[in-house]
C-alpha cells in the first residue's frame, strides 16, 4: 500500500515517530529504534561532558543521519528564547537541518506545554526558516493556531508526557483533527501498542513516543508491537469501521436453516 | 585568561582559536554545535576564531530525548 506520511513535502514509510531517552544503553537505543521501523527519531540537544566520559560513544554514530531523519528536540526548555536558542545549535550541529521538534514545558510536575510560550517560539523559528513539528495541548483553537503560523506539523498530547495513560482526549484529537490542514501526530502519553493503533484509528497521521517503549520490560520487542499497532490503527481508519449497534445482528444467514 | 566553558570557569593560554581549544578537550568525532555570548559559530570559522577573555563558550551534542 502505497499510503505515506507526508510532513512539508518529506515523505516518511513509517507512521511511527520515536525517542532516544531513557534506554538502558546506545545498543538497546539502535535495537529498538530499528525494531520499531521508525525512519523519524528524535534527539535532545545537551551540553557536552567535558574531561568525563570523552571516549563515550555519540548517539549520531548509532543513529545516524544518513539514515534516519533525526528531530532535534527543545526538552526542558521553559521559554521561547531557550527553544528558539537550542534550534539554532541543532541546526548547526546536524549541518544546516531544518526540522524540528519544538516543544516548551509550563512545569516540572506535569510537563504540561506553555502555549504563549510555545506560539511565540514558533513563529521565530518559521521566520528563521525552521521546519517546525510542534508538541502542544489538546486544545483545537491553539492547535489551528500554529497551523497557521506555520508549523508542518502539529502534535497534541494524548496525556501528559511518560504518563503511558493512553488517548485520553478522543473528541478534542477528532477536534483537531477534522480542522487541521497538515499533519496532526499524538505526541505523548501512549502506554501500549492499543494505545497507539486507537490514535491512529482516530485519524491521526502518526505517534510519536519514547517512553512506552524505552521503559517497557522488553523495549526491543515492545517496539515491534508499537510498529503494529500504529500500521494496524492506519489500515483501520483507511478501511473505515462499521457502524455501532444496539443489538445483535447475525453473521450467518437465516434462510435455509434446517428445523 | 579565564573564560566559561559549559558553565565552568577554565583559564587558557592567551591568543587561543576555538579549534585550538575544542581539540584540547578530545571530542570523540565532529558532530557537536558552538555558541560564544549566545552566539552560534558555524564550523568554518572555528580554525580562525581567537577567543576572549570571560567568552562564554557552550559545546553540545546530541543525546538520548523523547
Amino acid at each position: 500500500m502505497n499510503d505515506l506520511l507526508d510532513v512539508s513535502g518529506r515523505k516518511f514509510e513509517s507512521r511511527l515517530l520515536v525517542g532516544t531517552g531513557k534506554y538502558k544503553d546506545l545498543l538497546e537505543t539502535e535495537a529498538a529504534i530499528r525494531a520499531s521501523g521508525a525512519n523519524i527519531v528524535t534527539v535532545a540537544i545537551r551540553r557536552v561532558n567535558i574531561g568525563q566520559n570523552a571516549d563515550e560513544p555519540n548517539l549520531l554514530d548509532v543513529i545516524s543521519p544518513n539514515e534516519f531523519t533525526i528531530l532535534p528536540n527543545t526538552a526542558f526548555c521553559y521559554t521561547a528564547d531557550e527553544a528558539v536558542r537550542t534550534c539554532l545549535l541543532a541546526r548547526e550541529l546536524l549541518d544546516g537541518h531544518s526540522l524540528v521538534k519544538l516543544e516548551v514545558l509550563g512545569d516540572q510536575q506535569t510537563l504540561y506545554p506553555n502555549v504563549t510560550e510555545t506560539l511565540d517560539a514558533a513563529k521565530q523559528l518559521v521566520k528563521e526558516g525552521f521546519e517546525v513539528m510542534v508538541y502542544t495541548s489538546d486544545d483545537p483553537i491553539i492547535a489551528k493556531q500554529l497551523e497557521e503560523i506555520g508549523c508542518v506539523s502539529v502534535m497534541p498530547l494524548a496525556a501528559p508526557i511518560g504518563s503511558g495513560l493512553g488517548v485520553q482526549n478522543k473528541y478534542n484529537l477528532m477536534t483537531i483533527i477534522e480542522n487541521a490542514g497538515v499533519p496532526v501526530i499524538v505526541d505523548a502519553g501512549v502506554g501500549t501498542a492499543s494505545d497507539a493503533a486507537i490514535a491512529m484509528e482516530l485519524g491521526c497521521e502518526g505517534v510519536l513516543m519514547n517512553t512506552a517503549i524505552a521503559q517497557a520490560k522488553n523495549p526491543v520487542l515492545m517496539a515491534s508491537a508499537m510498529k503494529k499497532g500504529v500500521e494496524a490503527g492506519r489500515e483501520a481508519f483507511l478501511a473505515g469501521r462499521m457502524p455501532r449497534r444496539r443489538y445483535a445482528s447475525a453473521s450467518s444467514p437465516i434462510d435455509g436453516t434446517i428445523g | 585568561m579565564n573564560i566559561v566553558l559549559n558553565n565552568e570557569c577554565k583559564s587558557v593560554q592567551n591568543n587561543i582559536t576555538l579549534a585550538e581549544l575544542i581539540a584540547g578537550l578530545a571530542l570523540k568525532g565532529s558532530r557537536y554545535a558552538v555558541e560564544i555570548n549566545q552566539k552560534i559559530i558555524p564550523k568554518a570559522e572555528h580554525q580562525h576564531l581567537l577567543l576572549q577573555a570571560d567568552d562564554k563558550i557552550e559545546i553540545v551534542r546530541a543525546i538520548g530525548g523523547g
